[in-house]
């Protein structure tokens, strides 16, 4: 289960922020070695956002983020560079079951109240966003059980390994 | 109350009464992978407890999206997809093969089968009957490894196509049309099931670039009905045996209904960087390119290449463009050689490639230079996709991209053809 309770910066991206601005498909070739491919998450948005995020930090996006691709290593990328979740007005449906496969948080919530920059609380038990520059708070959407369900185990493949089969 | 044709099929591989917004686990008539995202798939089947194939028979990798492989990293993961292949028994098609999505339509996919690929244009195979979408590698290793897995039932759109196409137009320019109205988020989780009279006349090939792009605008599948045109498809592939047909109940319940008339349609393009950045070809008449690409799991099947080779008969490309062509798979180029497809467009001054994803992603072959410009007949023109984000593509039908590398700049096929 991630932490009921995470705190860091907001890093803000625009609408339809696709899996090629995350991780751009020419470097197919590092996609056996994560920590390299790593250094290169979120480039074709934001080159430097690599060197800037800290471990505990959100992307925060507009509508329909993860957008294209299929490839995992998006969420896994965004994962380790220690993002703590996700926050977007709309995701992207292979994106969204892929981040909670990975055991990354998505959150959808109306991310035009926050800025760039601001520290950002989130609750995951009380639902809530709390932006503490702002001292504004927002709810988010709740998700399926299912989801809710693997996200709790830290991801798919310990939820399986664990259950082994699904549970409804 | 009666169904779409998305709740059928997951109730008939559920046994539940599926009904939109429901949560079923249903069998999986096919699981896949390609090179890019096979690696990471098997890393995650292995960390599976007591992880073996359900059914290794429709288990599929596809070497496609790197072949022949441009550096030893990407060897290094076929050799790692190879061996995988060898120790699971599961089937394995090898570089040249062709594009994943390709041979599932032309080996695998059958009306009412539920496919499941590491590949987000697992869609494609939609334009046979089935349901067919795209997971990551997580939900891929899990549903290799339990021959089923979640789906939650999508609410349908009902898209009626009526009319006939103009000459020089089609599916091509019908799906970028679409999705130009949808935008890049109006489907997403949601089917697209399409029917009209349009529908009854496409071909399989024309369904399945229709449906291979239904995720650009965010759906989880774009499914047609399965008819006499599906049943001719499947004896001709040597599969009749598995025909059956399949439509929406007359009173199945849509979430929204749109008709298009086809014979209002004109040739379309969709500008970078977004795929539902859509106008019409005859606005954009005169930008100049660099590059033209003809191919992919969209647009890189036989009538794909009859209709490029159509416009550049007898006729050389702009010198200044070089025209990449790479048909879909080995029974594509197989029947354009022997047609003589292939030898009018090397003749025209085409280079062409091996079956396989080519320059579609930015790996390789293709890879743009700065402020260059291509028109591609792919279904992603996202901002650094072929390589370089500081490239630009347009997407087009093949006929569209055969007339503008004739002139060296976007041009209207009706106007050279």
């Amino acid at each position: 289960m991630p932490e009921p309770v995470l705190r860091g910066k907001s890093f803000k991206f625009g609408d339809n922020i696709s899996t090629d601005h995350i991780i751009p498909g020419k470097y197919a070739s590092l996609r056996s070695d994560l920590p390299e491919l790593a250094k290169h998450v979120m480039e074709d948005a934001d080159p430097d956002f690599v060197n800037k995020v800290k471990p505990g930090d959100f992307i925060v996006a507009g509508k329909n983020f993860g957008l294209g691709s299929s490839r995992e290593h998006a969420a896994l990328v965004i994962k380790m560079a220690g993002v703590s979740a996700v926050l977007a007005k709309s995701v992207a449906r292979i994106f969204f079951r892929n981040a909670i496969n990975q055991g990354l948080p998505v959150l959808i919530c109306d991310t035009d109240k926050i800025d760039a920059g601001d520290e950002i609380e989130v609750n995951l038990i009380e639902s809530t966003v709390t932006d503490l520059t702002k001292n504004t708070k927002l709810t988010f959407g709740k998700i399926p059980k299912v989801m809710v369900d693997i996200l709790n185990e830290g991801g798919l493949i310990p939820y399986v390994t664990r259950h082994g089969n699904f549970e409804l | 109350m009666g169904k779409t044709l998305s709740e059928k099929i997951l109730s008939d591989k559920s046994g539940a009464d599926a009904r939109a917004g429901d949560v079923v686990i249903a069998r999986i008539d096919l699981a896949f992978v390609q090179d890019t995202t096979g690696p990471l798939t098997i890393r995650q089947f292995k960390e599976i407890k007591h992880g073996t194939l359900a059914n290794p028979q429709q288990t599929a990798v596809f070497l496609d999206h790197a072949i022949p492989s441009p550096n030893r990293q990407l060897s290094n993961d076929h050799q790692l997809l190879r061996r995988f292949a060898e120790e699971t028994g599961c089937q394995i098609f090898e570089g040249g093969s062709g594009v994943c999505h390709q041979i599932v339509a032309e080996k695998f996919a059958n009306p009412g089968d539920i496919i499941v690929g590491a590949d987000s244009h697992t869609v494609t195979a939609g334009g046979l009957g089935a349901f067919a979408t795209g997971m990551g590698s997580s939900d891929i290793a899990v549903a290799m490894a339990l021959g089923k897995i979640w789906f939650r039932v999508p609410e349908a759109f009902k898209i009626s196509i009526n009319g006939k196409f103009q000459k020089w137009v089609g599916a091509k320019d019908l799906v970028l049309h679409l999705i130009g109205v949808l935008g890049a988020d109006g489907a997403t989780y949601k089917a697209l099931e399409f029917n009209g009279n349009a529908v009854a006349n496409m071909t399989v090939p024309q369904r399945l670039t229709v449906a291979n792009m239904a995720v650009e605008a965010g759906a989880k599948v774009g499914i047609f009905p399965s008819d006499n045109v599906t049943r001719r498809y499947l004896s001709a592939q040597g599969r009749g045996g598995k025909y059956r047909a399949l439509q929406p109940d007359a009173d199945a319940e849509y979430e929204r209904a749109m008709v298009l008339d086809a014979s209002e349609l004109e040739p379309m393009i969709a500008m970078p960087h977004a795929v539902n950045n859509v106008t019409t070809v005859k606005m954009l008449a005169g930008t100049k390119i660099d590059q033209v690409f003809i191919g992919t799991c969209t647009n890189g099947r036989l009538e794909d290449l009859a209709a490029a080779a159509a416009i550049l008969r007898n006729k050389k490309l702009n010198p200044r463009i070089r025209l990449i062509v790479a048909p879909a798979s080995q029974q594509v180029l197989s029947k354009a050689m022997r047609i003589g497809y292939i030898q009018i467009l090397v003749n025209a001054g085409a280079m062409v490639l091996p079956p396989g994803c080519a320059a579609c992603l930015g790996v390789h072959q293709g890879v743009l230079g700065d402020n260059e410009v291509c028109i591609s007949t792919a279904n992603r023109n996202f901002k650094g996709r072929m390589g370089n984000p500081e490239s630009s593509i347009y997407l087009a039908s093949p006929a569209t991209a055969a007339a503008s590398a004739l002139t060296g700049e976007i041009t209207d096929p009706r106007e050279v053809a």
